[in-house]
């Protein structure tokens, strides 16, 4: 168990974990979504291997935020009965999957954080931390490998999936800031050796962006006003309607065990 | 668990005094009498071995339909995944769909070991030509429908499946027992999710009755009509393609399924339903084969809308694919004005 | 599947096993999509494993056991695929 590792009696630390737990899941929600309408039988299988894989880093996640939280809230409790306004992931990911190049470009652009993030993670002083990003830095470069191939097919491929891919830049490029935004949280995480500070992992994401882009045939927009406000609460529309879904039955049946 | 003991000899005598060769020219019938032969020896045939033309037919009719089934019986159960009520309920879910759409792989690959291409075998399944299950014509309407279709549909799936992992056929068999391993994880999981709920609160029972209210007879269905009735079966034996009557089959379920129903304390919907002391078996009321006949031919719940939805990812999914190969086309050509040497890409990949 | 997406048969050494073993095949546009398929639908994830995917149409067979089988070419392609198969025109019920 480890010691508080920030002045604010471990706060900084839940919010952390909620953020990366938040994020996880809502991802994998969303690429759940594509079950029976992938466009291959083999692509069905590749989606599904990812929602499971993130899936598998939400969960611990989330546990060891009720954790270190200590009022009893374990990892379902908080994936199913906090509203949108406290939940803590990145826009990016709740949005919506849109057609399969929104969704693979969606996918692409966070991998290619996750990537980053989880190698760093590697040596967190929070050893829960260190011990899911062990596994987790496996999984995404196997993301970032399937994702970043399909950009590649996608924008290098068709005149119509060409377009269809500059059209998910243009939608998806301004939820990219976020990736790369520190605020207090972020501070007191990184001054406690928990996690990297996240503006630190944008060089590395930026070169991998621009490589797949240049392979892709896309520009990297120079657009540079950026969406923000997911890590703190404030969510787009979108996230309501997909915890509407996900939290329908221990809403509707409270007290019950699945 | 509930598949062992269920592995046992071969069922009811053929018809001895039909001689197929008598229809045949000499050399036809000599073959056709060495192809019965490795049959009845329990030899497997592979695909460039030789084989009636019927007997390939029949198998890529039948191997076809089983893999359509795996891939329609995603939609239903895929219904629920977005509100699976626990992360570990979700995650079992995902993976059961998945290993759904393996299955239809690993089948659809079967079959065009046959002569069949996956791309006949798409287009028949979105064209509405082919059958599937019946039992994936049906709604799934509460959470409790995740547990009975894992416990009652994958059930009745594993009766069929366990003997076909020695069908006569090598692909066939082979595809069948890497199902069979991935399927006990399926039904298990569905019967604890009953489980759980007749273990819950009063409207999670309610929710697990009703369930099995509505699935038992359609799950009772999937065996098809006895094989007195049925038009396939007396070949389809003597070649170890179908190595139980569908009679068999539906009994063993029953005998099987009644008591783990108990042990749910959930009742049987059918009022006819009784231990018969001198056979050891348990005696079903009337099946309602006009409702069956019915979902087979296109009235069912469900039918215009799982077509409809498959329809839809085949078509939605066309550019995709087609930009797949546009890429693949580019790189090639790149390769090949930048390596004039080079005989095209590399024809296998390997990963230590 | 359209026409360019070719079929690979697939190869998988599970960790503890010796050598690879034909586990089955996959459609693909490209040798790097094969083996990303063949990963995901043999292996499911696991790790260490080694997977080889080879275009089908370059495997080369030897003949069936059997050499008076009537309506097979000396086979030298795995499947039955049509294009790989001639039936004499006056075979009834094919």
């Amino acid at each position: 168990m480890t010691a508080s590792t920030s002045p604010d009696d471990g706060q900084s630390l839940v919010d952390y974990l909620l953020r990366l737990g938040d994020t996880t899941l809502v991802l994998s929600h969303r690429l759940s979504e594509w079950v029976g309408a992938a466009p291959t039988l083999e692509e069905e299988i590749a989606l599904a291997n990812v929602a499971l894989d993130l899936l598998g880093q939400a969960q611990p996640l989330l546990a060891r935020a009720g954790e270190v939280e200590g009022l009893g809230r374990d990892a379902d409790a908080l994936a199913y009965l906090r509203d949108a306004w406290d939940y803590r992931n990145l826009l990016l990911v709740e949005q919506p999957n849109g057609d399969f190049a929104h969704t693979m470009l969606r996918q692409f652009l966070f991998d290619s954080y996750a990537v980053e993030l989880w190698s760093r993670l590697a040596t967190s002083t929070d050893a829960t931390l260190a011990g899911i990003a062990g596994k987790a830095v496996k999984e995404s470069a196997y993301h970032v490998g399937h994702s970043g191939e399909w950009v590649i097919r996608l924008g290098d491929g068709t005149t119509e999936s060409a377009r269809r891919t500059r059209d998910a830049v243009a939608d998806l490029w301004e939820f990219t800031g976020e990736l790369f935004a520190t605020d207090a949280v972020d501070e007191a995480i990184a001054a406690s050796g928990v996690a990297p500070l996240a503006s630190e992992l944008e060089p590395a994401w930026r070169d991998r962006v621009d490589a797949v882009f240049a392979d892709a045939g896309l520009e990297v927009p120079t657009r540079q006003w950026m969406q923000s406000g997911g890590k703190q609460g404030r969510h787009t529309e979108h996230l309501g309607h997909v915890l509407a879904e996900m939290q329908f039955l221990p809403r509707a049946y409270p007290g019950s065990t699945w | 668990m509930y598949t062992q003991g269920l592995d046992e000899a071969p069922g009811p005598d053929v018809d001895e005094s039909f001689d197929p060769a008598s229809l045949l020219p000499d050399d036809e019938a000599n073959a056709e009498l060495r192809f019965q032969a490795r049959i009845d020896a329990e030899d497997r045939i592979e695909p460039t071995d030789w084989m009636p033309a019927e007997y390939r037919r029949t198998l890529i009719r039948q191997i076809a339909q089983h893999a359509h089934s795996e891939v329609i019986g995603m939609q239903p159960e895929g219904n629920w995944i977005t509100r699976a009520p626990s992360l570990r309920r979700k995650a079992v879910l995902i993976a059961k769909v998945q290993d759904e759409a393996g299955h239809g792989l690993y089948l659809y690959g079967a079959a065009e070991t046959l002569g069949v291409s996956r791309e006949e075998l798409v287009d028949q399944l979105v064209s509405g030509e082919v059958k599937y299950s019946s039992i994936f014509n049906y709604p799934t309407l509460t959470w409790a429908d995740m547990g009975a279709v894992g416990w009652l549909v994958d059930g009745a799936a594993i009766m069929n499946q366990i003997p076909l992992c020695r069908c006569s056929y090598g692909p066939y068999a082979r595809a069948m027992v890497r199902v069979c391993k991935e399927e006990s994880f399926h039904q298990r999981q569905g019967y604890e999710l009953m489980l759980t709920l007749s273990r819950g609160t009063p409207q999670q029972q309610a929710m697990a009755q009703d369930a099995l209210n509505r699935w038992w007879w359609p799950a009772i269905m999937m065996f098809g009509p006895s094989d007195a009735d049925s038009v396939h079966s007396a070949k389809t034996m003597r070649w170890k393609i179908k190595r139980f009557s569908n009679d068999e089959l539906r009994q063993k379920f029953v005998d099987v399924t009644v008591p783990q129903a108990e042990y749910l304390g959930l009742t049987v919907p059918d009022p006819d339903l009784r231990f018969n002391d001198e056979t050891g078996h348990y005696d079903i009321g009337p099946i309602d084969w006009d409702e069956f006949f019915a979902v087979v031919r296109g009235d069912g719940p469900c039918n215009r809308q799982r077509l409809a939805t498959r329809r839809a990812a085949h078509e939605n999914g066309a550019w995709v694919r087609a930009a797949a190969e546009a890429h693949a086309r580019k790189q090639q050509e790149r390769q090949q004005s930048s390596e004039p040497a080079a005989t095209g890409p590399a024809a296998a990949g390997q990963v230590a | 599947m359209t026409p360019g997406w070719p079929l690979w048969e697939v190869f998988v050494r599970s960790r503890n096993g010796l050598a690879h073993k034909h586990v089955g095949s996959v459609h693909a546009v490209d040798a790097t999509m094969a083996l990303t398929n063949a990963r995901d639908v043999y292996t499911r994830r696991s790790e260490g494993t080694s997977i080889w995917v080879v275009p089908s149409a370059a495997i080369t067979a030897s003949d069936p056991a059997d050499k008076d089988a009537l309506f097979d070419p000396a086979g030298d392609k795995i499947y039955r695929h049509p294009t790989f198969y001639d039936i004499p025109a006056d075979v009834k019920n094919i």
